[in-house]
């Protein structure tokens, strides 16, 4: 009799064994997590501490003058005139661009493959949008380089040229004469970068619509179109607005395809046709060369596009949240 | 201010890691110029070959191989805008010429064949400030009368990076053209009035040779290895000459060498009939007392071994070597002021 009772006690050890393992094992998941979530703002803060100070001398010597400026000019002794304006123009009006073009297009590729596409395309058109967001970026820069540009400035470019010569205006952003590696150009080459990112939140959003919504929409005799416009997009607003800021976000930090194709001046002649820069690729053409206050001044640029990036990324959430709020969530 | 400096120390340690982690013991390490980079990667085969010791030489452009000698990550730095005599003083460097070579002018204009467009220092630095927009330009057609040339706009190109290359283009520029001197002037990195910029010299070859209607300055050899069709140049005694190894030689020999002056010494418009305009000597930088005294000694060797054997194998690639003389005066200055035991 006295065997069950020592099975007993060491069951019941076994048991709190157990147990305690669980307990270590759920506090080292516990803290692990903890840590992680930790080290991203500890990580964050110690890069806007760094380039803070990175970028101090500069903001010492060109204070508020620095975003107005238009010149870039590090060759001047002793103290080089350095201005941010043509990047931060270059990186505005690129992005500009490419959400023109890829916001419209991308979510017109999600209706499609969700609303029209025959079951027997919507795969490799969605796998194929899928691959477009895996290619690596210089991929991108050298197609840009040696097969779109030539294409656009031989053909497309010219005509347009001639197009608008004498409106007024529209002559002076579309001025010539055509560069190869040119806004436009760079432009492009981002809203083809961009798309499948808009595309892919946007289809996989869309699914999400009730298909009773739709029906009953279809039920009283809508279009595709209205269904679309009335039901699925005022359903979806807020996943769509996402996938478009997650792209805005890329096209602005975008660097290697941007440095191949848009031509790395700091010229600022008002024309898309003509070269420009942007704020990353700046930095990736000047860094390993630049001492003193130009490379403050680089360093300063990638706080720019650091508090760029930030404000974008804030007014999407803002955006966000007074669509809930209007939409009573 | 320190920060920058680590932020340097990175980018200077990123470049050469490959070079530095993967070097033994007898390797040579440097970093710097890629207007040289060619033949020294020529010589360091044929070094290799004889004595079976390595040069690892990161083709990183003259501006950063003065910041990696300077942060100590490499042996030796190369240069084609050499340091004057008081930047070498004050970081205790020593300097001497490596090799000589040229800037040619490189042209994509359909049907043009090499050496048939005449360009002149003036008209070539108005083409850079964006004052000469076309091809048909008056300019150009006064130099060219029997050329029949397209109005279409010239796509200037240019380095988008620090350069000994653009260095010695842009104070070409500055002596022959008074525009340019008083609104651009001269330095590795200037504020281009017009054109693209493109990434070393492999960089504007490689945009000219796509863009129709571009123009670009790159070495010499870069304009032959990439089949590129170069312009011929008004000298400064009003000839026209074609890139050519004699013009070449005739322009380095006005050089006056003087070794207390870190040889400091720049090739461009130099008199003579013959004479190439855009001539450019490329340098070394070391320490006078570097902290690895065997490794200075086996890039010593290295050099030494480059003069006296690598002449005909700069020549094959369109360089020039270095005067006896000056040799000479190179290497007593090594024995005097590179502490290398």
């Amino acid at each position: 009799m006295t065997v069950p009772a020592v099975s007993n006690s060491s069951e019941q050890l076994d048991r709190a064994r157990a147990l305690s393992a669980f307990k270590l094992g759920d506090a080292t998941f516990y803290w692990l997590t903890r840590l992680s979530a930790l080290a991203v703002l500890l990580i964050l803060g110690g890069i806007i501490l760094s380039l803070i100070v990175g970028a101090w001398p500069a903001i010492k010597t060109f204070g508020l003058d620095f975003l107005v400026t238009r010149r870039w000019a590090p060759q001047l002794s002793p103290s080089p005139v350095l201005g941010a304006l043509g990047p931060i123009y270059g990186t505005l009006v690129t992005s500009l661009i490419a959400m023109l073009i890829a916001v419209p297009v991308g979510i017109g590729i999600a209706i499609f493959l969700t609303e029209f596409c025959p079951p027997i395309l919507r795969r490799p058109v969605g796998v194929a949008i899928e691959l477009l967001a895996g290619i690596p970026s210089i991929i991108y820069g050298m197609w840009g380089f040696f097969v779109l540009a030539p294409f656009m400035t031989d053909h497309f470019m010219p005509a347009v040229i001639a197009t608008f010569a004498h409106v007024p205006i529209l002559n002076v952003i579309f001025a010539g004469p055509p560069s190869y590696l040119s806004l436009f150009n760079a432009a492009l080459v981002l809203a083809i970068m961009i798309l499948p990112f808009i595309t892919a939140i946007s289809r996989d959003v869309f699914q999400t619509v009730p298909p009773m919504l739709k029906e009953s929409a279809y039920g009283l005799g809508c279009t595709t179109w209205e269904v679309v416009k009335n039901v699925v997009i005022p359903f979806t607003r807020a996943g769509v607005i996402g996938g478009i800021m997650l792209a805005l976000g890329r096209a602005l930090g975008e660097t290697m395809a941007v440095t191949f194709i848009i031509g790395n001046s700091f010229q600022i002649t008002g024309s898309i046709f003509s070269p420009g820069t942007t704020i990353s690729a700046a930095i990736a053409s000047e860094f390993a060369e630049a001492d003193g206050v130009h490379m403050s001044a680089l360093i300063l640029l990638g706080l720019l596009l650091f508090v760029l990036t930030f404000c974008v990324l804030a007014a999407a959430r803002l955006m966000l949240a007074r669509l809930e709020m209007k939409q009573g969530k | 201010m320190d920060l920058s400096k680590i932020f340097r120390a990175a980018v200077v340690a990123t470049a050469t890691a490959a070079a530095s982690f993967s070097a033994q013991a007898a390797d040579i390490t440097g970093a710097g110029a890629t207007f040289p980079y060619p033949i020294y990667s020529k010589w360091a085969d044929a070094y290799k070959t004889e004595t079976s010791n390595a040069l690892n030489y990161a083709s990183v452009g003259s501006g950063a191989g003065i910041k990696q000698i300077q942060a100590k990550t490499v042996t030796f730095g190369a240069t084609d805008a050499p340091l004057t005599a008081e930047q070498l003083t004050k970081d205790g460097l020593a300097q001497f010429p490596m090799v000589m070579g040229a800037i040619v002018m490189v042209v994509n204009i359909e049907g043009l064949k090499t050496g048939e467009l005449v360009l002149d220092g003036k008209t070539l630095g108005d083409i850079y400030l964006g004052a000469v927009k076309t091809w048909d330009d008056a300019a150009i057609k006064k130099l060219n009368p029997s050329l029949k040339l397209p109005s279409a706009a010239i796509s200037v190109v240019r380095r988008s990076d620090g350069s000994g290359t653009s260095f010695n283009f842009t104070d070409y520029l500055a002596k022959v053209n008074a525009d340019w001197k008083s609104k651009v002037g001269v330095g590795q990195a200037v504020e281009w009035p017009a054109g693209v910029g493109a990434k070393g010299n492999e960089g504007i070859a490689g945009n000219v040779a796509q863009t129709k209607n571009s123009i670009g300055y790159v070495e010499y050899a870069y304009a032959k290895q990439n089949n590129l069709t170069y312009a011929s140049m008004v000298n400064a005694a009003g000839k026209t000459v074609k890139p050519s190894m004699a013009g070449f030689q005739a322009a380095a020999s006005n050089a006056q060498w003087k070794s207390e002056e870190g040889f400091y010494q720049i090739l461009t418009n130099q008199p003579g009939e013959a004479s190439w305009p855009m001539t450019a000597a490329t340098f070394i930088l070391m320490y006078k007392d570097p902290s690895d005294k065997a490794a200075s000694a086996e890039a010593l060797k290295f050099f030494s071994w480059a003069y006296e054997k690598g002449g005909k194998m700069a020549e094959d690639l369109d360089y020039i070597p270095m005067p006896a003389n000056v040799v000479t005066m190179v290497k007593a200055m090594w024995a005097k002021d590179i502490k290398s035991k």
